[in-house]
């Protein structure tokens, strides 16, 4: 009954918001879709200048889709280099081929030196058989957007629901609001589980709208059911809910709210499967165990890139839930703070 | 004895028998600083007690746990001989905080709901309440706006509606007529009254003199100490002074 009275004070709260609302459902999508145009885009064409190579080595450049400048000098090649209008110098020093890398970024310099192994290889097809390739999961046409793009669904439940929730806790604390709620007979459980309730619905609709856009809209790859991903995205919600109602205690404005985003959010964010977690040094790792994204991100691509079932990521949504848990139990006991029954 | 005089007769013993707020020997800290000290008071029914002292004198304490937000260190409130704080108690009692404690997102009339609901009013019942108290504090052609429109008065009066909600048999308000008109104080203070005489107990902080003169009997509040207790007239007469403000000075040790 109370429980019910709070929950509907939220949801004409929101409606009343209309920024919020848009902050919570909009922006995730605007993102998202954002994200997507990025790192979907075509493979990179290297710009290659030549010094003098032999016709049948530009060919096989050329069939691997480089774009070739013919130089005449040296310096001539140097100076473009330095103005970055080409990414790599290639010469022929009698029999082996040089090449010298403008360098500057380490991912054109490997789309550069891939793109010559493969030309060497076809013009001289002979010195090693054709590899066959096989996936376990994934395929060729797999783009980075389409590995990380699940972590980008987790990240963004997470950190939108934090805040709202976070800042709305906070709120009702410095408005006074709090106090008459706890003037009236209500418990402090039932003022948690209001808000859960409460958050929880929105958190529900945007993980909805923010999954169907990613997998129905942007084509992300989903190997795996829709519903799991669902289930995922509302365990860290919940986690978001509870960690940001939870932190807001310790909040005395806004702003202070807003300062736990670097301090709580992006080490997540780092943590959440972004960059290979096995590259991390070895005191650091233990870190990710005590994160909530990382294990929501890892569920979310378990699901999503290599299609896996309830029983891959039943671990992970219980972890979750068990967060969520305790840091309700402790907002409960937070609560005491301000009414001692 | 008549019948008539034997009712009110068993009334008023009833009354010393069983006051509404009872205050014993409490004390209350906050890191180490006192700001409460043994305190003791004891409010019967219907009447209006005015808690008068200057700011930070520990006022809004005392009234804090009364109204079971807050516990005492030392000693023990009891509203109705329970011991406070107890949930099933704050539903009959009605608290108004200094701050306005509204959500000025929502609607005057989503606010109330709230609240009404929160003390477990639904249906017609609280359709009719909010009807009730919205046209008490004269605010009944403004309930569809948002609050964040309302002005300070406004807020003040809704604020003071969304107390009388559920009907509460005590009414505790913390400085219920800050930034209110003389106009609107005055009625506001006649409804005070007009409760007063239906029953409800009324506890109020206050800084405005006239209104301390409308409050049956006063508390002065001096540094967490309660020094004095009494109806105005008798604390004026105990200090020699014409007006109340004379006697809040010379408690307030302003005036020697």
């Amino acid at each position: 009954m109370r429980i019910c009275a709070l929950v509907i004070r939220i949801i004409r709260q929101f409606l009343h918001d209309k920024r919020s609302l848009a902050l919570m459902f909009v922006a995730p999508i605007f993102i998202l879709w954002f994200m997507s145009l990025i790192f979907d885009g075509e493979v990179y064409t290297p710009k290659l200048g030549t010094l003098d190579i032999p016709e049948r080595f530009a060919e096989a450049l050329e069939e691997q889709g480089a774009e070739l400048v013919q130089y005449a000098s040296e310096e001539e090649s140097e100076r473009s280099l330095e103005k970055q209008e080409i990414d790599a110098v290639l010469r022929f020093d009698g029999f082996a081929p040089t090449v010298r890398l403008e360098g500057s970024d380490p991912s054109v310099n490997r789309s550069v030196l891939m793109l010559l192994q493969n030309a060497m290889k076809s013009a001289a097809p002979q010195a090693m058989p054709e590899l066959n390739i096989e996936y376990l999961h994934g395929s060729s046409e797999m783009t980075a957007f389409d590995n990380f793009g699940p972590v980008l669904v987790g990240v963004f439940s997470f950190f939108f629901v934090f805040l709202l929730s976070g800042i709305s806790f906070l709120r009702e604390r410095t408005g006074g609001t709090l106090e008459r709620l706890l003037a009236a007979p209500i418990r402090r459980a039932e003022i948690v589980v209001g808000y859960l309730t409460g958050f929880g619905l929105f958190a529900v609709v945007q993980s909805v709208l923010i999954v169907w856009f990613a997998i129905d809209v942007l084509d992300l790859r989903s190997a795996g059911s829709f519903w799991l991903v669902l289930t995922v995205t509302l365990a860290l919600a919940a986690t978001a809910l509870t960690l940001g109602t939870f932190l807001s205690a310790y909040a005395s404005n806004e702003l202070q709210m807003v300062q736990f985003i670097p301090l709580v959010i992006v080490p997540q964010i780092f943590f959440s499967g972004l960059f290979h977690l096995d590259t991390i040094v070895d005191w650091l790792r233990p870190v990710c165990y005590i994160m909530p994204m990382y294990y929501g991100a890892d569920a979310l691509q378990d699901v999503m890139v290599r299609g896996g079932g309830w029983s891959e990521i039943a671990p992970n949504v219980y972890v979750l839930l068990g967060f969520s848990f305790l840091l309700a139990a402790a907002n409960t006991l937070v609560l005491r703070k301000h009414r001692k029954i | 004895m008549s019948k008539h005089s034997l009712i009110i007769f068993g009334v008023m013993t009833l009354n010393t028998i069983e006051p509404m707020i009872e205050v014993i020997s409490v004390s209350k800290s906050f890191h180490n600083k006192t700001v409460l000290e043994d305190i003791s008071l004891s409010i019967p029914k219907a009447e209006i007690f005015g808690l008068l002292g200057p700011s930070g004198a520990g006022k809004t304490t005392l009234v804090k746990l009364i109204a079971g937000i807050d516990r005492a260190d030392k000693g023990e409130v009891r509203i109705l001989s329970e011991r406070m704080p107890k949930l099933s108690m704050l539903n009959r009692i009605g608290y108004m905080a200094q701050s306005d404690a509204l959500y000025t997102e929502l609607t005057a009339k989503e606010n109330m709901e709230f609240f009404a609901s929160l003390y477990g009013l639904k249906g017609s019942g609280r359709s009719k309440r909010i009807r009730e108290a919205a046209e008490l504090v004269n605010l009944s052609d403004h309930l569809k706006k948002p609050v964040s429109t309302y002005s300070g008065g406004m807020k003040r009066r809704l604020s003071l509606a969304v107390s009388l909600l559920h009907e509460p048999e005590i009414l505790i308000l913390d400085e219920p007529t800050v930034g209110i008109d003389p106009v609107l104080r005055q009625s506001i203070w006649a409804e005070l009254d007009r409760l007063r005489r239906g029953g409800t107990t009324i506890l109020v902080t206050t800084h405005v003199m006239d209104e301390a003169y409308r409050c049956q009997r006063l508390g002065m509040i001096r540094d967490g100490k309660l020094i004095a207790v009494g109806t105005p007239d008798e604390l004026m007469a105990k200090t020699g002074s014409q007006t109340i403000e004379e006697a809040f000075l010379h408690y307030g040790g302003v005036r020697p």
